[in-house]
């Protein structure tokens, strides 16, 4: 019998901390998969964040450097100068991304920094307890926002992912979900991408993936990934946002 | 003594620091909140948004994308005349250093509340003092509550404190085990708030209709300005800080007092002290320790030894020469701190060494440091300290390298 499913190499043998239907845990297999299938593990470094994703160290058998709140993507410019062979990412939330570490963000990608920022979508701060973060809905109940997110006094949600592709150093950049079999595919060949933009060595790449967080959304894992379709993708469209790789798709 | 002009006897309500928090705040009547969530602070931000969504609290509540715009926020605000506040913790509050100068400097009543956690790397979420041990030379007043009562009533004080002196506070609790510890807690009528706590007044605002420039580039000799008047230099600014700071001490005992007075709970000192009267051997510490601490003392005096605390609850300013008296009868200082300045000591006891210094007081002075990032310190840990200590009072300070922890090293 051939086996055709298995653990990823990559991923250690513990069992994950997330919440049952978090995405985190889609996401981390997804990358150890590929960091495993495109040979990239004697050179993958990483960057975990603070958030729930803090303990990504504890998953990923690869070497992982911590970095403070936001300086994701400068943390990430460090090691990459220093050290070109690397392949270097950013694993990031949208509380991280979108709002402490704006600057670095913009700032690395305009530099055309070699790296790679994944970036995790789920619309609230999720560690600190689902406050309302940038890219929280309009209208979204948050532990912040208890009667709904204000937009005239509480601003708009925030497409990062579109404001980064109007930076010429950015030249991958792609929104993708985790909440269906085929988004979770289209994820993988998503960030299939950034690595590869990464080791063409042609610029920054960011990945953003939409994902589920039933505990602070206050739904079930059906009911979050429903969320996801239903109202998300409508603020954040799915697709290639920007492409200047000049590749074909990977697969 | 209850004064009977209080709208009422008492609303014991079941509160966790957080809670306490905010409450304080909303009492204060703040109209501008800015606030970036973190670890443990957290509840603060969410309590206050649902006070003012609510309609409860008449205030704006801007969720800025970090701590060091959330103090940015704080410090313009506070500049156009508005009553301020923010919380944080850890991280948040190093992300806020170079506002925190900004506030200061800029003499603004901005009041924040610290929810003391410790600072990466290593991460780590659990309780220590380091943060705002760190912050103690930025020119903030810092308060340190012993528990949940303490923390609203600081807050509230705070204000009155920060008004008068225009020297912001920093109102420090610990992460958990106050944040995140539900304890009774008295909360004052609204009514009663206010006869304490009348409307800011700032002395000085921005308003296009009288044109004023705040913050200017300041060399290091006065210099006469574009009206020609003398103004200040850099150093004169710093002077004035520094004697801000050195006088408010009569103001934060003076608004202690007035609050017991109103409230029935006097903060009249700028630490508290426990069974100090003949004790021979004094435990100092800071903030909830000062609570195990006590507990200790339980146990120390049953052995038959003469032990009190003393509690510092303002560590900026320094309560020097109010210490003294306090510490006169002392043979044995023992000092707990739950932060390390590297290279040195615990901060609070180089604080302890440096008042006792010239007003001969010979107590031999030991320095513990204890429960950095949630480290768990039973009282029976400082009971033994204390005891390992007690052979200083004959042979004087020990032959080792200062400061001892207790910790598996």
């Amino acid at each position: 019998m051939r086996k055709v499913y298995t653990r990823p190499r990559l991923l250690k043998k513990v069992p994950f901390h997330y919440c049952p239907g978090c995405g985190h845990s889609i996401i981390h297999r997804l990358m150890t998969e590929l960091i495993d299938e495109m040979h990239l593990e004697d050179r993958i470094i990483g960057i975990p964040p603070p958030g729930c994703s803090v303990f990504a160290y504890h998953y990923f058998d690869v070497d992982m450097a911590e970095s403070a709140h936001g300086r994701g993507a400068a943390v990430a410019t460090g090691i990459k100068r220093a050290f070109p062979e690397a392949i270097v990412f950013t694993y990031q939330g949208d509380g991280d991304l979108a709002a402490i570490g704006t600057a670095e963000t913009i700032h690395a990608a305009n530099r055309g920094e070699r790296i790679t920022a994944i970036f995790i979508n789920n619309a609230v701060y999720g560690m600190t307890g689902g406050q309302m973060a940038p890219t929280t809905l309009s209208q979204q109940v948050t532990t912040t926002t208890p009667y709904g997110r204000d937009t005239g006094i509480e601003g708009y949600p925030i497409k990062m992912s579109e404001i980064v592709a109007l930076v010429k150093g950015a030249v991958y950049i792609e929104r993708t979900a985790v909440n269906s079999p085929a988004n979770i595919r289209k994820t993988k060949k998503a960030i299939r991408k950034g690595f590869q933009a990464q080791i063409d060595n042609l610029g920054f790449s960011l990945i953003e993936i939409l994902s589920p967080c039933p505990t602070n959304w206050r739904m079930n894992p059906l009911e979050s990934w429903q969320w996801i379709d239903n109202e998300m993708i409508k603020e954040f469209p799915l697709g290639v946002i920007k492409d200047i790789t000049g590749k074909t798709d990977a697969d | 003594m209850i004064n009977k002009k209080l709208d009422r006897k008492a609303d014991i309500q079941i509160l966790d620091g957080n809670h306490a928090a905010a409450l304080g705040a909303k009492l204060s009547r703040v109209q501008v909140i800015a606030a970036y969530p973190i670890t443990p602070q957290s509840p603060v931000t969410e309590s206050l948004s649902e006070f003012v969504e609510g309609g409860d609290l008449h205030a704006e509540y801007i969720a800025v994308e970090s701590e060091h715009s959330a103090m940015a926020v704080c410090t313009s605000a506070s500049l156009v005349g508005a009553r301020t506040f923010t919380a944080t913790s850890s991280h948040g509050l190093a992300y806020m250093h170079e506002m925190l100068h900004w506030v200061a400097g800029t003499r603004l009543p901005v009041v924040l509340a610290c929810v003391n956690r410790a600072i990466g790397a290593p991460w780590n979420v659990q309780n220590d003092q380091q943060d705002s041990i760190s912050q103690r030379d930025t020119g903030w007043i810092q308060i340190y509550a012993r528990n949940n009562q303490e923390i609203l009533d600081s807050v509230i004080q705070a204000y009155k404190i920060a008004e008068s002196v225009y020297v912001p506070v920093m109102v420090c609790y610990d992460g958990y085990i106050l944040s995140h510890t539900e304890m009774p807690v008295d909360v004052p009528s609204q009514g009663d708030v206010d006869r304490f706590l009348p409307p800011y007044k700032p002395h000085a605002i921005l308003d296009p209709a009288n044109p004023r420039n705040y913050n200017l580039v300041t060399l290091a000799n006065p210099r006469v300005n574009a009206d020609g008047i003398l103004c200040h230099g850099y150093m004169e600014i710093r002077y004035l800080l520094q004697e801000a700071l050195q006088k408010s001490r009569e103001t934060i005992i003076n608004v202690g007092q007035e609050f017991g007075k109103l409230f029935a709970r006097s903060y009249a000192n700028m630490f508290w002290e426990d069974r100090l009267d003949d004790a021979e051997i004094v435990i100092v510490a800071m903030g909830s320790l000062a609570m195990e601490a006590t507990v200790a003392v339980d146990m120390l005096r049953e052995e038959g030894h003469r032990v009190g605390v003393l509690s510092l609850r303002v560590f900026r300013p320094f309560p020097k020469d109010y210490l003294i008296e306090a510490l006169s009868k002392a043979r044995l200082i023992v000092v707990f701190d739950k932060n390390i300045s590297y290279g040195s000591e615990g901060a609070t006891c180089s604080e302890i060494k440096s008042a006792l210094y010239g007003n001969r007081i010979n107590a031999v002075i030991r320095n513990f440091i204890v429960g950095l990032g949630g480290r768990d310190v039973k009282a029976r840990e400082i009971a033994d300290a204390v005891r390992k200590s007690l052979p200083s009072l004959e042979e004087g300070g020990p032959n080792i390298e200062y400061p001892e922890w207790i910790c598996h090293m």
